[in-house]
């Protein structure tokens, strides 16, 4: 299929611009700047896209429409209805098998702990394996840990929590080791040197990656490395709420199976959250670069049961997903183009902005060029974009580039009969990552007595922006935390009574807030189906 | 309400037959006839290899292999997924598994059954050349198999479909790993900066930070964003 004839007539704009643009240089922003153009650009900062919560530890607190709704909901099991019996009795649960989820089951297990993993969909289905980009660790001599963490905070706008940010750029180091220990199989130079690339917002080069598929290669050892210590783990088996005991300790979960729609607890000395994020709830009708589990089912459980979520007034928009063809979508684009030096174009062939800006910054550029300024390009089902000026990376880097650097990429668009070393790609920001997420402390644990989080599911780490390449560091070194410190603590662990009193109360405290609603969460999979199947482009249409 | 401009096309899921909008990916379309998938999706990217599909376009013997989120129905096309693959995985610790051929056969050695017939090659629905992967892991060409191998998304139809019953895509992550950890060098930076923070470096500097007012921490990230060009200059000579 590939390009219809008036977009490739735009194309010819963006190659009589190209090689002059080569020489230009955009100059950052100042931070008065940014702060003007997030606040009348960012989707954050639209009118009635948020609204407070009504109950629970965060109550009057704001937060997207799409999360309260789920925080408002009824609970899928009536708590006097169940029987509490376990039949399966852990030290560790850990619950998501993604890459916070798998790294916390190996650290707990290495640490001595009996470990079960529960997922929901298979092992490894999780945003980490989408993860293209790669990990954040000042490697450099001329970089280091206090670079990282200056830049974390700044991207973040300063309000991320300042010792777990610490202890993320101490730590960083030390998950690569142990992914060289894996052998997980980096992209390096011949003496073994790490070959280092920029992501926006960072004053250093210090992402690490396997090609474009960086999070992929991890996941893939991380699950063959669970499989060889023969850990138990269970899929297609959401948790569908906490088990707390009689002293509001956690002593754990109750799932669902999926197949069969059996309901039944686990009890655990303590349950480690690693459940990701919420790109499919769909904030404000965007496309998500998120994987088809994404629902917030962590956060809905874990704030049912008392704990308090940090920053959920905020979502990372990524600037770059796929805007055509619309089969892909939301189709997660990575910075690193921007990062080896690829434009941002406009319809007239125009740089708009310093693609080296932070993510929420380059999102907002590209929704003025699009809506304000009226410079986007128009696909024929009625989506809005911008140009990612691809062919440059082959001009930059020189012929075979873009097959090393993004093989994915370039052969997912192949796919549609577009040639990304020939031809640029059309993008929009599409959530991305849940910015915030249930309170931590540096070992992961939360409110709650034995109730850990970890990964996307956590927050503080970023505050209000995440910095490119952080989130890769972020799970596996909060995930590796999370277990070691779990596993120590199960030694003098006692559970007391079980109970689910707690989701009677929340469910009573809803009802004095005046809430009547028969809509159900956890939201465990999104529902495309019927007519739902086809996109949901309301955000760009029409304007 | 559908738009009337959308033209509709018939498929033929696990035989049955639904009317669904051309253009629409697989799985869409599956999901537009009103399955809700839970096996046979996952990531919606065509990197975690839940939804791999097997199906046939009318008039054609052939069987054809393809993401369902990848890729875009087709008229009268037959379908069915395959989520799961029953595959056989070999139990190993990585550190004691060497690099040399024989290290590789003795935890898979059907791997020497191979009949190089290539239907794994025929099979891959990223197009991967899996046999030459196979090939290559015979001859006990590491680096090879690590090149062909990289975009494998682990959905197990090479397995599914090998006369000689080998799992190709469990033997390319063996082979990954070996060569990731007893090949490829350990860096060298890595390991002097991991010293570095053992003996206690950038501690202090960094507790300073934290205690420090918004305003010095905020000059050094300016100063940092305002020196880039630097760490671009070096980035760009150690390329070469």
């Amino acid at each position: 299929m590939g390009y219809p004839s008036e977009m490739l007539q735009l194309i010819g704009e963006v190659e009589k611009t190209r090689s002059q643009r080569l020489g230009q240089t955009i100059p950052l922003l100042s931070l008065g700047k940014q702060e003007d153009l997030l606040r009348e650009f960012h989707p954050d900062y639209r009118e009635g896209i948020k609204r407070p919560i009504s109950a629970g530890p965060n109550k009057g607190d704001l937060a997207c429409n799409e999360l309260v709704d789920l925080l408002e909901s009824k609970s899928r099991i009536d708590p006097q209805q169940v029987d509490l019996s376990p039949e399966l009795s852990v030290d560790v649960l850990v619950v998501g098998g993604g890459g916070g989820g798998a790294a916390a089951a190996l650290t707990a297990h290495d640490n001595g702990a009996n470990v079960l993993l529960v997922t929901k969909l298979r092992l490894g289905d999780s945003n980490t394996v989408m993860a293209e980009g790669g990990m954040n660790v000042a490697t450099s001599p001329g970089d280091s840990p206090v670079k990282h963490y200056i830049d974390t905070m700044g991207g973040g706008h300063f309000t991320n929590n300042p010792g777990i940010v610490k202890t993320l750029v101490l730590d960083a180091p030390k998950i690569l080791q142990w992914f060289e220990d894996l052998g997980v199989a980096f992209s390096k130079n011949a003496d073994g040197t790490l070959q280092r690339t920029w992501a926006g917002g960072a004053s250093y080069p210090r992402i690490h990656f396997v090609a474009d598929y960086t999070g992929m290669e991890i996941m893939k050892v991380l699950r063959d490395e669970v499989l060889n210590k023969r850990i138990r783990y269970l899929e297609f088996s959401p948790v569908i709420e906490l088990i707390l005991d009689e002293e509001g300790k956690c002593g754990g979960a109750m799932i669902l199976d999926l197949e069969t729609n059996r309901i039944f607890p686990i009890q655990a000395k303590s349950v480690i959250l690693a459940t990701g994020g919420i790109g499919r709830l769909h904030i404000q009708n965007f496309p998500t670069t998120n994987h088809y589990g994404a629902t917030a089912d962590g956060l809905v459980v874990a704030y049912r049961a008392g704990v308090r979520l940090l920053h959920m007034d905020s979502i990372q928009f990524h600037p770059t997903t796929a805007a055509y063809p619309e089969q892909i979508s939301g189709l997660l684009v990575t910075e690193v183009f921007r990062g080896r030096g690829v434009h941002l174009v406009n319809s007239k062939g125009e740089r708009f902005i310093n693609e080296l800006e932070t993510r929420d910054v380059v999102a907002s550029a590209i929704i003025r060029e699009v809506t304000e300024r009226g410079q986007g390009v128009t696909t024929p089902s009625g989506m809005k974009g911008v140009w990612l000026d691809t062919p440059l990376v082959e001009m930059k880097l020189g012929p075979g580039s873009m097959e090393r650097y993004f093989a994915h990429l370039l052969h997912r668009f192949s796919k549609f009969d577009i040639n990304i070393r020939k031809e640029p790609v059309l993008v929009y920001p599409g959530q991305h990552y849940q910015n915030g997420g249930i309170r931590v402390n540096v070992d992961g644990e939360t409110d709650i007595p034995n109730l850990y989080a970890a990964g996307e599911a956590a927050g503080g780490v970023h505050g209000h922006n995440r910095l490119g390449a952080n989130s890769l560091v972020d799970i596996f070194v909060f995930g590796r935390r999370s277990g070691a410190h779990a596993a120590q603590k199960v030694k003098g662990v006692t559970i007391g009574k079980l109970s689910l009193d707690h989701v009677r109360a929340y469910g009573e405290s809803l009802r004095e807030a005046k809430i009547n609603t028969e809509a159900l969460s956890p939201m465990l999979l999104p529902d495309y189906r019927f007519e739902k199947a086809l996109s949901t482009v309301a955000h760009t249409k029409g304007r | 309400m559908l738009p009337d401009i959308i033209k509709m096309i018939s498929i033929y899921i696990m035989g049955r037959k639904y009317e669904v909008p051309q253009g629409l990916t697989i799985l869409k379309a599956m999901e537009f006839a009103g399955y809700r998938v839970t096996r046979g999706c996952g990531c919606r990217g065509g990197v975690c290899g839940a939804c791999v599909t097997l199906y046939r376009r009318k008039g054609s013997y052939k069987l054809s292999f393809g993401l369902a989120c990848q890729t875009v129905v087709e008229p009268d096309m037959y379908l069915m997924q395959l989520p799961f693959v029953p595959a056989n995985k070999a139990i190993y610790s990585i550190k004691n598994v060497g690099t040399n051929d024989s290290d590789i056969t003795k935890l898979y050695p059907e791997l020497m059954r191979c009949l190089q017939c290539n239907t794994c090659t025929k099979a891959c629905p990223m197009e991967l050349d899996v046999m030459g992967y196979v090939a290559a892991a015979m001859r006990g060409n590491l680096e090879r198999v690590v090149e062909l191998s990289i975009e494998c998304v682990m959905c197990g139809m090479c397995a599914a479909r090998c006369p000689a019953e080998l799992s190709p895509f469990n033997i390319a992550l063996l082979i990954r790993r070996v060569y990731g950890k007893h090949v490829i060098p350990l860096s060298p930076q890595l390991g002097q900066r991991l010293q570095e923070i053992t003996e206690g470096a950038f501690k202090e500097e960094i507790a300073g930070l934290k205690k420090a007012d918004e305003g010095e921490i905020l000059e050094r990230f300016k100063e940092f964003q305002a020196t880039k060009g630097e760490a671009a200059i070096e980035l760009t000579k150690e390329k070469g």
